[in-house]
């Protein structure tokens, strides 16, 4: 039934992989979708159907979507492939670089024309007290609570090499997302943090960039990453890509950063006017309306729930009641979907990825996963619970293993059973909205780039629909309760009749 | 005819039932009886298959019991537990024909023979639509035992059928239990504690200690001539308190 439902509502969760369609891919930063909404833009003047798979979580999963397939383009940074994708090939040269991206069946689109490196960065009011005016001046200040945007604390050429490259003494370092580091620095909870050269916050928030005094960073000339084969595939959409070599400028790029991040204006916009400007092409694009949205949203978070929950309900009531009839199986099955479960969600949704690319399926398989415990254990617990004197009446009787499994059993653990499927229900209408971060949209799609913009607004419009789906399925299974559940359990009371 | 032929069991190291020999004629009530602990509800538990001898043999009518023809021995078997064991999702009338039904006999079949076992066991027509939850305690046992009488089996095993009810009507239950087996004429092995219970019921009585059989036969013979002092003590013990209140009274 539950099935039957989901293909009501199927939705192309990824793009098609038709020869005549490309897909883009961005980062989950705000120049990054620009640039993203660029190349679509670009494609799409050819004639070519153009999706952009945008903000996915981080550099190894658009790379790997490169390589793989999943994503045809998206834009990248130099210093980025030097000192971290391919760190270990200790690479020179761009000439070094453009052969070792050749010998991977990519190709790379001279330099843009800004260099987002990376910065260390302060409110300059704080920097001026503290007389600090070079990355090495922080060795004297100890007390500073450092706060850096994940990727850069766990990238080689980030924190963990620059702390070693300038001795650096501070103790107090926390990972969070880039664009809440801002934030932080502002309400003073952090002191320094990284900054990218062309972050509209650096003017706004009157931040002062550390001098990169041992020139520890390296150049991080922004390119456009395509395959090679889009060459041959849609020849003119590689040489719409290159025309963008050189033309944009760090001022430029701040400029339209600040436009999205601070004006609030949307991304596609963005890219359509530096398109006008600079290129002179006149772009149409369509901003979806807030509802446009929001249907797709709930389209696609539909879709991920549905049937990875029913996929878990067909797997976990089976391996519940196995576990619980083989006294040797038992504490397989459930020791195997325990540790399924203590895999951080975020975690288990990037793990799916080399094996199921990005978007939809990886994302399914990752809920599905997450879903089993709480059916299995329950299945496990509702047989096990029933008296033994029930089971061994049913013994006792002569009906086979079968028949008292179907006639016994499971009708006296539907209140279990059922309790279980809510519970996953519910973790996995919450879960799902991680999906957005490896291109599966969903609600989660609303709150990362709400995280991204720092606009509560655009967060609630995510969070707010997804508890009511939880709520909503919670009814739904509630209800579908009332009609399972055999009659003779709802009896609370004994009613005593009078004597025998 | 039931033949028990050196049959033991353990229990992880704990013998729960020393090699016992045992026979049960046709249409004989046999009544198992000893403290808690002594073996009794074993021995029951393994002539119902439920549990597997570690030794011994047990044959009904001829075969021997295997887990190959288990189930279909059970059906010659009726079961009755202390609680009923009634399932609590079906009601009276589905409790009682739900083998009857895995079976596929006849519906009418099935209607004729609810309708006798109800007049038997006095369950009116309109408690058939109820649950268990719905019933009495001696509702729920006079069910119980519809439902191991449905197939109208050749052996009646009854694991404390009364023990959890309260003095009135068991004693009642008692009285009418009897009557049954007197009309079924079917052999019966019941377990009880209480040895008054057992001397009521029971042609033939089977007591039991520490997992084995003390002394076999009928009542009189266990008062009479007991074959251990333990004999008299377990009689003594349960008819004692009673005699001296009632004694006091005069």
């Amino acid at each position: 039934m539950l099935l039957g439902f989901c293909a009501l509502l199927v939705h192309p969760v990824v793009s098609a992989e038709a020869a005549v369609s490309i897909t883009v891919g961005s980062k989950g930063f705000t120049e990054s979708v620009i640039l993203g909404e660029m190349l679509r833009h670009l494609a799409r003047q050819t004639g070519i159907e153009t999706h952009h798979q945008r903000q996915l979580g981080g550099t190894r999963v658009l790379w790997n979507g490169l390589l793989s397939g999943e994503i045809d383009a998206y834009p990248e940074y130099t210093g980025t492939l030097l000192q971290e994708i391919l760190v270990k090939e200790n690479l020179q040269t761009e000439a070094e670089l453009k052969q070792a991206l050749t010998t991977r069946g990519l190709r790379m689109t001279p330099p843009l024309g800004f260099n987002n490196t990376y910065a260390i960065g302060m409110k300059a009011e704080l920097a001026e007290r503290l007389k600090l005016r070079t990355i090495s001046d922080l060795k004297n200040h100890p007390e500073l609570v450092l706060g850096f945007g994940n990727e850069f604390m766990d990238r080689a050429d980030g924190w963990p090499g620059l702390q070693q490259g300038y001795q650096l003494p501070q103790q107090k370092v926390r990972g969070l997302d880039h664009d809440l580091a801002y934030r932080g620095i502002e309400s003073g909870t952090l002191h320094v943090t990284d900054l990218y050269a062309t972050d509209a916050e650096i003017a706004y928030y009157k931040l002062r960039a550390l001098e990169d005094d041992l020139n520890y960073f390296p150049v991080y000339n922004a390119v456009i990453l395509y395959r090679a084969d889009v060459e041959q595939r849609a020849p003119e959409v590689a040489a719409m890509f290159n025309r963008l070599a050189g033309r944009i400028h760090a001022p430029t790029m701040s400029r339209m950063n600040a436009q999205v991040k601070l004006n609030g204006e949307p991304e596609s916009a963005v890219a359509a006017g530096f398109l006008k400007q600079a290129l002179n092409l006149d772009v149409d694009y369509q901003i979806q309306t807030a509802w446009q949205r929001f249907w797709q949203h709930t389209g696609e978070h539909l879709v991920l729930v549905g049937i990875s929950l029913s996929a878990a309900i067909l797997f976990a009531v089976p391996l519940g009641i196995l576990a619980a009839r083989r006294e040797r199986l038992g504490p397989i099955v459930l020791g195997v979907a325990g540790i399924l479960q203590t895999i951080p969600s975020l975690a288990l949704f990037v793990f799916m990825i080399p094996l199921l690319g990005i978007g939809g399926p990886p994302a399914i398989m990752a809920l599905f996963l997450y879903s089993l415990l709480p059916i299995i254990r329950n299945t496990y617990a509702g047989l096990k619970d029933i008296p033994p004197a029930i089971v061994e009446s049913a013994q006792a009787l002569g009906l086979p293993s079968r028949a008292r499994l179907r006639v016994v059993e499971l009708p006296l653990a539907t209140r279990a059973i059922l309790a279980g499927i809510k519970t996953s229900a519910v973790i996995n209408v919450g879960t799902a909205a991680l999906s957005a971060l490896i291109g599966a949209g969903g609600y989660g799609q609303p709150i990362l780039t709400g995280i991204r913009l720092d606009d509560i607004g655009l967060i609630l419009q995510g969070a707010i629909p997804a508890a009511a789906l939880a709520l909503l399925v919670q009814g739904l299974f509630e209800l579908i309760e009332r009609g399972l559940l055999p009659k003779g359990l709802r009896i609370q009371t004994s009613e005593v009749k009078s004597a025998s | 005819m039931l033949v028990i032929s050196q049959v033991s069991k353990l229990y992880g190291d704990a013998p729960a039932l020393a090699p016992t020999d045992l026979q049960v004629p046709g249409g004989e009530t046999l009544v198992l009886i000893g403290p808690s602990g002594c073996g009794k509800s074993t021995l029951l538990r393994l002539i119902a298959g439920l549990i597997q001898p570690d030794s011994g043999s047990i044959t009904f009518e001829g075969t021997r019991l295997s887990s190959e023809n288990i189930l279909q021995i059970r059906q010659r078997m009726g079961y009755v537990i202390q609680e009923g064991g009634l399932f609590p999702h079906l009601t009276v009338r589905d409790n009682v024909t739900v083998m009857a039904r895995y079976l596929r006999r006849d519906a009418s079949w099935i209607d004729r023979r609810l309708n006798e076992l109800a007049q038997l066991a006095r369950i009116p027509e309109e408690m058939l639509k109820r649950f268990p939850a719905e019933l009495s305690g001696g509702q729920r046992q006079r069910v119980s035992l519809m439902r191991a009488l449905m197939l109208d089996p050749d052996l009646l095993l009854l694991d404390e059928p009364l023990g959890a009810l309260d003095p009135m009507i068991r004693y009642e239950l008692q009285q009418e239990l009897k009557a049954i087996f007197g009309q079924l004429g079917k052999t019966v092995i019941m377990v009880t504690h209480d040895i008054a219970e057992a001397a009521f019921f029971g042609q033939t009585l089977v007591l039991m200690r520490d997992g084995r059989i003390v002394q076999t036969g009928p009542f009189k013979e266990l008062a009479q001539t007991p074959a251990e002092p333990f004999v008299e003590q377990f009689i003594t013990a349960q008819r004692e308190p009673m005699a001296q209140l009632v004694e006091a009274l005069k």
